[in-house]
């Protein structure tokens, strides 16, 4: 039977863990690599990179951290934030990540969402949507949620579905870093209107959010700040989701 | 000893690469490489593939000699190969992404979508899922049955002859996870990302 994944997230900077807390066993930290380790061998299933460096002169500092993660930690990668178009794609999944996501340049140009997946495969590309409440529907939002795009989230799902992505990272900037859970109505509505996996983001505050979200039809529940902060371990996470009779990998 | 890695811009195989280095250590060689002569010197080879059916088997073909140096090196010169993936698909006779084209044959057999039952199932079929050892394959020494794998794809190889199935999983059907026929082995998930479980069968694999 296919499990639910648990995806921690770490936002880097710089080449560097945001906010970075001591854990007991880190050394460092900030270090992005030590970090996913921890999580790997705390049983994630996947590990999740999204680069928030600002300016350009340190873009190239993601590449080094994919490059020294890849070679501990053997499970899957996604790598995303600043992805522009399929070079950057190309040199991420060379550097050893598994997967990488798109976001803004999906928006601009779905080309760069036709062409990555036919040259490297459904399998390694991931369109992140940021959705927003409007009305009665969710817009979509670009540049790390500063930018309205007029778009509606559920036909822009669809679409990217149809230009080959392999999975949806769905995040809700309503209940982003909220930790009053996740959108589940979004959630559920993306989940049911397209044939690929999603993965549920923002607003995860407790281990009742990860089994709410799994329940809402997402196939993957992603989280950062709970297992970022010490609130919660992988571990802990994996069995509270098995005692609610969720299929996790433990 | 040598184990080579084929290089044949088959998509991402870094992954491939780490896991393997990670198992040899400084014990074996790993080459990565799409070097004929160095392809049939090398003691075990591995076969990586990811994208589509069509688009890897276009990409053995644009490099002149290999599939028949592939096919020296596992059908007369019987060395271990192993396929991971669309690597293990190519072992059929036929695909059926994109367009029919025909495979390595080296199993008898088609590579089509999996049912997904009008969408009642998500495709790809990705993420970790337990595979049941049907047969007593020399990879999967020292793995438990249902352990744990890491599976991304949407098309199964369905092969004629069951008895090279070596393990299976049960997604939207029973679908053939793992082969062994001889001195080939493939497996449908990736070992390089299935975690300690997975690097075991890789060790397995350049300890045979």
């Amino acid at each position: 039977m296919l499990k639910n994944r648990i995806i921690p997230c770490l936002d880097v900077k710089n080449g560097r863990v945001v906010k970075g807390i001591n854990f007991v066993d880190l050394k460092d930290a900030g270090d992005p690599v030590e970090q996913a380790k921890i999580y790997s061998d705390g049983g994630a299933d996947e590990i999740c990179f999204l680069d928030i460096t600002a300016s350009n002169e340190n873009r190239d500092t993601i590449y080094d951290v994919v490059d020294k993660t890849s070679k501990k930690c053997f499970v899957p990668l996604t790598v995303g934030g600043g992805v522009r178009n399929v070079e950057d794609i190309n040199k991420l999944l060379n550097c050893g990540a598994d997967k990488v996501s798109i976001n803004t340049a999906a928006v601009q140009n779905v080309k760069v969402v036709e062409d990555s997946s036919r040259k490297f495969g459904s399998q390694c590309i991931v369109v992140a949507i940021d959705a927003k409440r409007k009305n009665n529907g969710w817009e979509v939002f670009t540049h790390g949620g500063r930018n309205p795009t007029g778009i509606n989230a559920l036909e822009f799902a669809s679409k990217m579905e149809k230009c080959g992505a392999g999975e949806l990272l769905i995040t809700s900037m309503d209940k982003d870093g909220t930790q009053s859970g996740y959108d589940i109505e979004l959630m559920q509505k993306i989940s049911s209107s397209v044939n690929i996996p999603v993965i549920a983001s923002g607003g995860v505050g407790t281990l009742d959010h990860l089994v709410d979200g799994i329940k809402s039809g997402a196939s993957a529940v992603l989280a950062a700040s709970i297992f970022h902060y010490g609130t919660y371990s992988v571990k802990e996470a994996k069995q509270y989701l098995s005692s609610k009779d969720i299929p996790v990998r433990i | 000893m040598n184990v080579t890695i084929v290089d044949y811009n088959s998509g991402n195989i870094s992954s491939v690469i780490n896991s393997f280095k990670e198992v040899a250590k400084n014990k074996v060689n790993i080459k990565v490489t799409s070097d004929l002569e160095k392809i049939k010197s090398s003691d075990k080879v591995v076969l990586p593939g990811q994208g589509s059916f069509k688009s890897c088997v276009d990409a053995l073909n644009n490099i002149n000699g290999l599939v028949d140096t592939l096919n020296e090196f596992a059908t007369n010169n019987k060395k271990p190969l192993l396929g991971i993936c669309v690597g293990l698909q190519m072992f059929a006779e036929v695909g059926y992404e994109e367009i029919e084209t025909k495979g390595l044959g080296w199993i008898s057999g088609r590579v089509s979508k999996i049912d997904n039952q009008d969408g009642k199932f998500k495709l790809p079929h990705i993420g970790w899922n337990q595979i049941n050892i049907v047969k007593d394959s020399q990879i999967f020494k020292g793995v438990k049955n249902n352990s744990h794998m890491y599976f991304v794809h949407s098309y199964e190889l369905v092969p004629n002859d069951k008895s090279v199935v070596s393990a299976t999983t049960d997604y939207s059907s029973n679908i053939v996870c793992s082969v062994e026929k001889e001195n080939i082995f493939g497996t449908q998930f990736h070992p390089e990302k299935s975690d300690k479980t997975g690097l075991k069968i890789i060790d397995n694999f350049i300890n045979l």
